[in-house]
């Protein structure tokens, strides 16, 4: 067996910056439920994070020419980021189980010499009541770091936050 | 082993911890709060297919229209494989580096080193049947950073692959053998030390092309899987 390749940090200077239309999902001509997503990343100190790159999947729709499955947004000044993509519904997990509708997002920076990864699910889902995932993240009320709220029709958001105060839950997978 | 087979944890003592105060941006950047521990679900176990009709391949860093950027010219190849050493096939790897002064082409990097006209430092390639990549490049330079005083990054290119699923993604740096810089290096020496080496990138005659460039050889490896395959849903 022969070592996994260890991880280091994106760094500032990351080159993948100039393609911002990898935000939109659906350019390929993807169709079904068209939704944005943005929020902001922020510090410990409650500081912008401007040079992150955050990066999204999606199981459903399954991906196929039309529709990547996979999106990149850089943040902008603000510590902004912001997708276009379709409303996954939801999908198996383990045994008879069924997952809420998610993304999973992964968040690369300086300083973060490993990625970082969560989910992103939806409030207002029944499903988020038995969503085995959700279901794993203690205290209770921490699950909350996970799920966007409406932001308009057809608009979601949800903050991210690296450290401290209301902490985002990330995950080991 | 098929498809839907979890990927095995990753062993410990191989990716550096995001709490490393020696490399200081990590410092407000780091959760303080213990990862949790999912179970791969198909989230987890699939992952993005590029296509190189979508994302064309630029396997040529060392010339922009036609003319050639400054510094050594070298060929950096290799495989990407599992941990058991099946090879990864038509999987997208993403290349950044900065230029041969030592400056990146982004809007960033101010470093008072000169941009070079014929550089500008992105490639993309896939790997073939056999897992094996290959691209020319120009090798880059060391620059400055404010991390402490007088603090230089090690000669280094960096690399974004995917690999079989989402729980394969990695992004890491190559190295170059006999830097002195690694020595000096927190984000080098961020890695634990049984797995480090593993970044440094070995000269290899049988990759130089005479009179051309020289070759380096990197070999990637990711995340295997169990022997499990995941329950049915």
């Amino acid at each position: 067996m022969t070592g996994v390749t260890p991880s280091q940090t994106i760094g500032p200077y990351w080159h993948l910056i100039g393609h911002a239309e990898w935000a939109d999902l659906t350019r390929f001509g993807a169709r079904g439920e068209r939704i944005t997503l943005s929020g902001r990343i922020l510090d410990g100190e409650g500081l912008p994070v401007t040079d992150a790159a955050v990066e999204i999947w999606q199981a459903d729709p399954p991906a196929d020419e039309r529709f990547p499955g996979y999106g990149r947004s850089a943040t902008d000044a603000q510590g902004g980021f912001r997708f276009t993509t379709i409303k996954p519904g939801p999908v198996p997990g383990r045994g008879n189980a069924l997952q809420a509708p998610h993304l999973a997002l992964t968040l690369m920076a300086r300083g973060l010499l490993v990625g970082l990864v969560t989910r992103v699910y939806f409030a207002g889902e029944a499903l988020n009541e038995t969503d085995p995932v959700l279901a794993m993240i203690e205290p209770a009320p921490r699950r909350a770091t996970l799920v966007a709220a409406p932001d308009g029709p057809g608009a979601w958001r949800l903050d991210i936050r690296l450290q401290g105060r209301d902490e985002t839950v990330f995950l080991e997978v | 082993m098929n498809e839907w087979n979890p990927f095995r944890p990753v062993a410990a003592g191989t990716h550096p911890a995001n709490d490393t105060p020696a490399y200081r941006s990590t410092a407000f950047r780091h959760p303080t709060a213990p990862l949790v521990k999912i179970p791969q679900t198909i989230t987890e176990i699939s992952g993005p297919r590029f296509s190189p009709a979508q994302f064309p391949p630029m396997t040529d860093l060392s010339t922009m229209n036609g003319r050639a950027a400054l510094g050594e010219r070298i060929i950096v190849a290799g495989t990407v494989t599992d941990e058991d050493g099946r090879p990864i096939p038509n999987t997208m790897i993403e290349i950044w580096q900065a230029n041969a002064a030592g400056r990146y082409d982004h809007e960033r990097d101010q470093h008072d080193a000169p941009l070079d006209p014929n550089f500008h430092g992105e490639g993309r390639v896939f790997t073939d049947g056999e897992g094996g990549y290959r691209f020319t490049s120009v090798k880059p330079g060391s620059y400055p950073w404010r991390n402490h005083p007088n603090a230089w990054r090690p000669n280094h290119i960096h690399f974004s692959l995917f690999g079989p699923g989402f729980a394969t993604r990695l992004i890491t740096q190559m190295y170059f053998p006999g830097d002195p810089l690694l020595d000096l290096d927190p984000i080098y020496l961020a890695v634990p030390a049984g797995a480090r080496t593993r970044l440094i990138s070995r000269f290899d005659l049988s990759l130089t092309a005479p009179e051309w460039a020289l070759g380096y050889r990197f070999d990637f490896v990711l995340r295997g899987r169990s022997a499990t395959p995941m329950e049915a849903g």
